[in-house]
Order: structure tokens, then sequence, then C-alpha cells
């Protein structure tokens, strides 16, 4: 390993993980993640299924030893540091709450470790108990409260202390829909009550966009991509952020010119596209790339209708036009044989106007809202 | 045919549950336990045989005549039930927490039960023999004195009943080890308990019920058992299960012996009650949801 671990300056981020790599025997749960957490942030860790997002979040709170890499919290290296000595508090997905205590005892026994003052316990517990609504629920055990309540007690219980930071592990997993909304907003309204950074983990990427301010997507244990959720999925700079946040209809092809301000990229089957130069990561410099727009950045044109000035046009045929209400979804067959999805607002209403299937259209774009990216899941720095 | 309403239906449901339950204990244990009650106020002699006249001094004398076994009884049972704990509790932890082979070592604990009780028993009457090799190594290397014996000691006889009864406590305790979450233990150590104080917080409350229904297990037949102190004491290791025994079955004296196990279950009764109030039952039964 490289010397040269800097730890961030004080006022710097509160959490920094340096090319940190976890194995288990043969498995790479996380490899060479590398991030800062900005204090304060609410800060959401995205990826699928087995990505690295638990693994990365129990390195922080300390319940496993990076086999690689630096962890820093407020500026300090606690790499080895075990759970108890570091200034973060989890809210595990199972909520673990102990079930031999109160609602009373379970949200106290953090502050009863490191020997706060009764009366003072008994205040903070009162007013993290308000926070979370769950005022006049002190004695009642674990088993006898419903998942959304033991989730706001695990909550409390996490945020009484007073943290640094707060580690959430998919913590809305079990819960349903309508309640899973409910709470994702109390969420952010309790991180901006309590101002301390967050990094909730999660596999759904509407909770992500959300809630936080900041989104890292995982793939394979290591970060994608980070940034606000708008800057994701405007302008993604992979083909697995382009994908896995939201759709995105893409296609292969070569870029021809980079020089000035659009580029010009040749599809596989001939036609021209315009892609902003500025898109261009100098990091792909050569690999093979696509290019990509969102359904709802194309219009459908009648095939005869000549395409607007300076737009990026594709040909094809309508497959399938459903009627969502508000919308109206299409999957257009191109000519060079993709599947693209297409979504209009129903504003002329009642699907009068519609195209129906059948029909040769041309899909048109601006070309400020293509995305290029790297072909395939791959890191663009790798 | 008889119509019941759903409502009657349901509230018979749990008698009908209760039912064989319920025979077998008025079978098996209320008559017998009656009859015994009837016996136990008897007098006479096996020759002209026993007449009941409500010989409430038959209780007295008994208590009085063995009082020193009562003790005995009560004392051993004690020091063999801590004994088991004290042996199980690390045991039990590491095949819940950190075996990789927790079949094999369970199947090595209920092992010596594939032989018979007596047998075991008497294995160990060599193995503590005078000249076994256990007493030798002991004196060789000077824990015994050159004319210091194992057998027909107290030591052997409660060595003896902490072996005979080990399992009975490894094993719920292994059971109550096995249902904790280890999550909470890391909950725990997140909220700055250290591994010691997450043991005595966490850990500890949610193994009581295993604790509880060990000691009850073991306690409970230690205290009226009598192969232990027959096999590997002598008659100054007497426990009330031998004088019990010898009365039914040597002697013949029923009335005396069946006011001694009434005495016996009444105190052990009395005993349990105050342990479940020490521990507390009602946190028991919250910590075992
Ligand atoms: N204790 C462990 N032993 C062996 N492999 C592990 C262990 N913990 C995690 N892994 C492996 O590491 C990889 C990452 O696991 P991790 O739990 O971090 O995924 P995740 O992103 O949280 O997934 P999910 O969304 O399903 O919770 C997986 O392939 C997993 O099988
Ligand atoms: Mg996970």
């Amino acid at each position: 390993m490289d010397s040269d671990v800097t730890a961030p300056p004080a006022d710097g981020p509160d959490i920094r993980l340096d090319r940190v790599v976890k194995r288990f025997g043969e498995t790479v749960a996380v490899d060479g993640l590398t991030v800062d957490i900005e204090r304060g942030a609410f800060y959401a860790l995205l990826g699928p299924s087995g990505c690295g997002k638990t693994t990365t979040l129990r390195m922080i709170g300390g319940f496993e030893d990076p086999t690689e890499g630096t962890v820093f919290l407020g500026g300090r290296n606690v790499t080895d540091l075990p759970p108890y000595k570091r200034d973060v508090n989890t809210v595990f997905q199972s909520y673990a709450l102990f079930p031999h205590l109160d609602v009373q005892h379970n949200v106290a026994f953090g502050l009863e470790r490191r020997k706060v003052g009764k009366n003072d316990v008994k205040k903070r517990v009162a007013e993290v108990l308000e926070m979370t609504q769950l005022t006049g629920y002190e004695k009642r055990k674990p088993a006898q409260m419903s998942g959304g309540q033991q989730q706001r007690v695990a909550l409390a219980r996490a945020l009484v202390n007073r943290p640094k930071a707060l580690l959430l592990d998919e913590p809305l997993g079990a819960l349903d829909l309508r309640l899973r909304k409910q709470l994702q907003i109390e969420l952010k309204r309790i991180q901006k009550e309590v101002g301390i950074t967050f990094v909730h983990v999660t596999h759904d990427q509407e909770e992500a966009m959300t809630m936080a301010d900041r989104i890292a997507v995982m793939n394979e244990g290591h970060i994608e991509q980070a940034g606000s959720a708008t800057e994701l999925y405007e302008t993604p700079a992979t083909e697995f952020v382009a994908s896995f946040l939201g759709d995105c209809n893409l296609i292969d092809g070569d870029l021809r010119s980079r020089d000035g301000v659009v580029a010009d990229f040749r599809t596989h089957d001939g036609a021209h596209l315009r892609v902003p130069s500025e898109r261009i990561d100098p990091a792909l410099n050569g690999s093979p790339v696509r290019v990509g727009v969102r359904p709802e950045k194309l219009t459908l044109l009648p095939a005869d209708v000549p395409a607007p000035d300076g737009a990026n046009v594709l040909r094809g045929r309508i497959e399938i036009a459903s009627f969502l209400g508000t919308a109206i979804q299409y999957v257009v067959h191109t000519a060079g044989g993709e599947e693209f999805t297409a979504i209009e607002q129903n504003r002329l209403g009642g699907g009068v106007h519609s195209l129906g299937p059948g029909r040769d259209v041309l899909l048109a774009w601006d070309p400020a809202h293509s995305i290029l990216v790297a072909k395939g899941g791959t890191h663009a720095g790798a | 045919m008889l119509r019941l309403s759903l409502r009657t239906r349901r509230s018979l449901f749990p008698y009908l549950l209760l039912g064989p339950g319920l025979l077998w204990l008025i079978v098996f244990y209320l008559i017998p336990i009656l009859s015994q009650g009837y016996v136990s106020l008897q007098t006479g002699n096996i020759e002209q045989g026993y007449t009941f006249n409500w010989a409430f001094h038959v209780y007295s004398d008994a208590l009085s005549e063995y009082g020193a076994q009562f003790a005995r009884s009560f004392g051993y049972a004690a020091v063999a039930t801590v004994l088991c704990l004290i042996i199980s509790f690390p045991l039990a932890y590491y095949i819940a927490f950190k075996s990789r082979h927790k079949n094999i070592l369970l199947l090595l604990i209920v092992l010596p039960f594939f032989t018979n009780y007596l047998v075991r028993t008497i294995a160990w009457q060599t193995i503590l023999a005078d000249d076994g090799w256990v007493v030798h190594f002991l004196q060789n290397v000077g824990l015994l004195s050159h004319d210091g014996r194992l057998l027909a000691t107290r030591t052997a006889v409660i060595a003896g009943i902490t072996y005979n009864f080990l399992p009975f406590m490894a094993l719920p305790l292994y059971v109550s080890l096995e249902k904790i979450d280890r999550r909470l233990i890391e909950a725990a150590t997140d909220l700055y308990a250290s591994r010691a104080t997450a043991f005595r917080k966490v850990t500890l409350p949610l193994a009581l019920p295993g604790i509880f229904a060990g000691s009850l297990l073991t306690f409970i037949p230690a205290v009226g058992d009598f192969i232990n102190a027959q096999f590997l004491g002598t008659s100054r290791q007497y426990m009330i299960g031998n004088v019990i025994q010898s009365k039914f079955l040597v002697i013949a004296d029923y009335p005396t012996a069946a006011a001694l196990s009434f005495v016996l279950m009444f105190v052990i009764l009395a005993a349990v009650l105050l342990y479940a109030r020490a521990l507390g039952t009602r946190n028991l039964q919250d910590a075992a949801i």
C-alpha cells in the first residue's frame, strides 16, 4: 500500500474511506472504495443487492475490519478502533432492539454506558422520543410495537447519543410502501432538525433520490459515481449509473470527432448523433462508448414530418403505445434494432392525438440531452 | 346431535387440548399422591400391617430424625447445581457462538445418556477408586495425602451428581444462548458497551430463561438423588433419597417413607418459588419472547 494516506483536515469531511478493500475469503465485498462524506450531509449509498453497501457501512461502524485501506471519522484514523470507541451510531436493518428492555431503557442504553447523569438521561430520552413521536410508549417492550414504531425506537436509540454520524442500513426495508413514504419524509425532517451526517444504505433509487443530498452509486464493491440526484440522472458517468437510476435508451457507436462544442457520434447503423463535447469524460479516451437518452426527453414525430433543425433523430416504428394517465409510453423499434422507450406527457388528452402501433416515426431529441457513457458497467476511471 | 355455538366450541377447545395431559396427571400423579398421603398418616409395622389413624406425628418424627440428610441433600444439590452452571455456561456459550461443529458437540453432551445412569455411576467408582490412576496422580502431585482417598467422600458424591446432571444444565443454556440474535450484541457495542458490558447487559439477561430452566432441571432431581451417595459415598454422605429408598424397599416402613417424600416435595416447591421470585419470572417471560 502507498504511504500517502492523508487524514482529512479537522473541518473537512466527516467520514473518509481511503482505498478500502474488504475480502471474505475469496469474495471481494468492497474493492478499493474511496469516498468523502461531508459534515451534515444526507448521503445515500445506492446499489444492487450484494454490491457491498452493508459491508461498507459496517466498516464505518467498526463491525468489520477493512482488509486494506483507512477509515477516518471527523479527521481521525479509526481503522483499528472497536465500535464502542467510535462516535457513530447505527440503525440496523432488523432494528436489533433489546427485547428485554422497554423503550425507555432501549433508548437510554447508550447514554447510560457513557455515564451521563440520571436527570440528563431522562431529559434527553424524553426529547428524542418526542422528536420521533414516541411519547407515551416509554414502558412498552419492542415486541408490543408495530414495525414502524420499532423503526422509530431504533432511530431514537441512535439519535439520543448525538453521534457525529448516523449509519442507516436499509432502515425502511421491512415496511410497507405507505409507511415507508411517510417515514422517508420524517427521517429527512429529523436529519434537518439535528443536523448530523446521515449515511443511508438503500437499493431503492427512488428512496435515495427523495431523501439524499448526495448519492453514491455502488457496483461490485466500488463507487461508480457520486453526486446529487440531478447530476447522476442528467449526466451519468457510466452505463451502469445511467441504467440503474431510471430508464435510459442506449445505442452503440463510435465517437468520430471531438472538436468544437459538439462531438459527432456515428451509431452502429450509420446514423449521426450530436453530443455536447463537455459531456465527454477525458477518461473515456478510446474506450467503446454508448450514447443514451432518457425516455421523457424524446419527441415522437410522424415519419413524413421534417425533423426539427439541429435535433438528434433516429428512425423507428412504434411497437406498443400504452396509456398511463398522465403520460403515454411508447416502445419504439429503431432502424438499428434497439428498443427505445419514449414518454410523452398527456397534454392533449384522451389519446386522440396519440400515435398507434405500427406507425413509422422519428425519435427526436435535443443534443444537449444526450448522455455519453463507457460501454459496460465498468468504472470510468479504472 | 348437540349443536354448539362457535363461541362455546371456541371456549371448550382449550380443555380439549388439555384433556390428555390432565388425564395423565390424574392417573399417574394425583391418585398416587393422594394414596401416599393416606399412607403417610398410618402407623403400624410390616408384620401386623398399617392402619390409618391421622398419625401426624410420623411427619415430625421423620423430620427430627432425618434433618441431617435433608440438609445434606439440599446442600449437595445446590453445590452441584452451581458447579454445573459454572462448567456449562462457557461450554454452551462456546457451542452457541463460536463453534462450527455444533451438532457434534451437542451429541457429545448427550452421549453419556446412551449408557445407563447406574452403570455410569459405577464406572466413577472405578475411576475414583483408591488404587485408581486419579488418586495416584493426585497423591503424586501432592494434592492428596498418601492415605487420602476420593471414593466415599463428600467430594465424590458432589462430583458424581455434577457429572450426571450436567447435560440438564448445558442443553437449556445452549438453547437460550443460541436464540440470541448476534445483532443485539453488535447493537450494544455500537451503543458504547464494551464486550464485557454487552455480555452483562444483553447476553446474560437474555440467557436467564436458560439459566432458570437448567438450574431447576438439575437441582430438583439432584435433591432427590440417591444413586451417587450410595455408590460414591458412605452412610455419612447419605442423602434423603437414600433414606426414602431404604424405608420403602428395605425396611418397608411405608408411612415414614411417604412422609419424607411429601416433606421433600414441599421444600423443593418452596425453594423453586423463592428462586423464581428472585430471578423475576415476569422478566423471564418477556425475555423469552
Ligand atoms: N460475513 C461474510 N462472509 C462472507 N461473505 C460475505 C459476508 N458478508 C458479506 N459477504 C459478501 O460480500 C458481498 C457484499 O455483501 P453486502 O452485504 O455488503 O451487500 P449489500 O450491498 O449490502 O447487499 P444487499 O442489498 O442485498 O443487502 C456479497 O457478495 C456477500 O455475499
Ligand atoms: Mg445489505
